[in-house]
């Protein structure tokens, strides 16, 4: 198992903090981050992803053997190329360096168990939101990666897809990869977290494992958002 | 009185001329005048090759300075845009002078070619497409980037990926250029000279014939040349509405 811990990590933008010296080591299987609008979340999984470059801090990836560790992001917003959904795979993998026939048996197998073999030749971009997200999840699922980063994965989908997307996500968890996800979703959260972060204005306020978090936060902050208070 | 008279009598007789160059018009289309006609077919040759020319400059330039950062970029694209509208004539002149006897390139004979022709036009067209290929390119990027990067894109696999995934949009900025190139006539008037039968196309065609006054070839060419245009347009648009129901 990888591990991937930050240590002090602070990103600034114009002039303004977004993340606060943070320092995690995500230990468990599933994370999720949770925290209102503008705390943070995204970019602290975009800063750990390697999209952004923190201002301040480090961010410290450790394999068990001596390879490279292969991580994954699945974004709020799929985006998908213009072609079938196959194609969108086998283009992620040759990115990846993998050869053109492994890359074609490993996306149809992705595409199998995401439930989206029989779309395999339709076109990526008009699939429903939700049957895209699934296409999201399997061109990352393909890419085998050791740790998959979500942001906000269920957020414009209706409950039926937003099952559906959950369950790809833990089948990708169950096959070996740790998962960290930021969600609105409370009841996601308790779904899918073994862990919960809490942040708020750009700080990680608490950490407790998520049966904890939710019976007893810590923080006035994190109870305020279990309530679906508002204090900010 | 007797003013008023004459007068109408001349319109009488301009109405006249009109109509039988109609008519003349007319004959020689359905006719498919063989003159006309190889007159239309060196504008096609000439305005393709243009294109297809400039296509290889521009297209990889526009994808370039919408995905690439590189010092010099800003500069490029203020010149792309600024030469969007630059005056054939004075694009011929400058063609002009650099195929002309004493020009760096005078050696080669090109001038009053269709090479030169087709030069002086893909120069003409080459900051049009670029110009528009940037822009669509640069909103595609916005929309990519992070996917893009996440999966481990580098600039250049982007900008490839990037063209292909535009490429509906991206016929359309290919014929602006070609409308471009086909409409205009300052350019290869100067560096083709309007030779019957070796540089004459239609634009230069229209323009001569008309001064002689020989009002039914530059009409019938003129309209084909408008008939080309909107068929050009309207098979582009078809396909780009198909793409968007086929691919999203």
């Amino acid at each position: 198992m990888a591990h991937l811990s930050v240590e002090n990590l602070c990103y600034d933008i114009g002039g303004r903090r977004i993340i606060d010296s943070i320092s995690i080591e995500f230990s468990a299987r599933r994370s999720v981050v949770l925290g209102p609008n503008g705390a943070g979340k995204s970019v602290l999984l975009r800063l750990c992803h390697g999209l952004l470059v923190p201002t301040a801090g480090s961010i410290c990836w450790r394999a068990d053997a001596n390879v490279a560790v292969r991580q994954a992001m699945v974004f709020q917003r799929p985006v998908m190329l213009r072609r079938s959904a196959l194609a969108n795979l086998t283009h992620a993998l040759s990115l990846a360096g993998v050869g053109a026939s492994e890359a074609r048996e490993r996306a149809i197998t992705a595409l199998r168990s995401a439930g989206l073999e029989a779309l395999a030749h339709r076109s990526a971009r008009v699939l429903s939101g939700g049957e895209q997200q699934r296409l999201a999840l399997a061109r990352a699922w393909a890419l085998r990666p050791d740790i998959l980063f979500l942001d906000e994965p269920t957020a414009n989908l209706d409950p039926v897809a937003t099952r559906e997307v959950e369950a790809v996500i833990d089948a990708i968890h169950r096959a070996g990869t740790q998962v960290i996800m930021t969600t609105h979703n409370l009841g996601q959260a308790r779904r899918m977290g073994d862990d919960i972060l809490f942040i708020a204005r750009g700080r990680l306020l608490e950490r407790a494992s998520a049966d904890h978090f939710f019976r007893a936060p810590k923080s006035a902050e994190a109870a305020a958002f279990i309530e679906g208070e508002l204090p900010w | 009185m007797l003013e008023y008279v004459k007068r109408c009598i001349v319109r009488v007789w301009a109405i006249d001329t009109l109509r039988d160059a109609g008519l003349q018009a007319l004959e020689l289309m359905i006719g498919l005048d063989e003159a006309m006609m190889n007159i239309v077919a060196l504008s096609v040759q000439v305005s393709l090759s243009a294109v297809v020319l400039s296509c290889l400059i521009a297209l990889p330039i526009g994808a370039a300075t919408a995905v690439g950062r590189f010092p010099g970029r800003q500069a490029i694209i203020v010149v792309m845009n600024a030469f969007m509208g630059l005056p054939p004539v004075v694009v011929g002149l400058i063609v002009y002078l650099a195929l002309s006897r004493a020009g760096p390139l005078g050696p080669m004979g090109l001038l009053f070619t269709p090479t030169a022709m087709v030069l002086a036009q893909a120069l003409l067209v080459t900051p049009i497409i670029a110009a528009l290929t940037r822009q669509i390119v640069a909103d595609a990027w916005e929309e990519y980037r992070e996917q893009l990067q996440s999966l481990g894109s580098n600039g250049f696999r982007s900008a490839l990926t990037l063209i292909w995934d535009t490429r509906f949009s991206l016929l359309t900025a290919v014929l602006a250029g070609l409308g471009r190139a086909t409409a205009e006539v300052g350019a290869v008037m100067i560096v083709g000279g309007n030779i019957d039968g070796v540089t004459r196309v239609m634009t230069t065609a229209i323009a001569l014939e008309t001064s002689k006054g020989d009002l039914a070839l530059a009409l019938a060419l003129g309209a084909i040349l408008i008939l080309l245009v909107v068929m050009l347009n309207s098979s582009a648009y078809l396909i780009s509405e198909a793409a968007r129901r086929r691919y999203g």
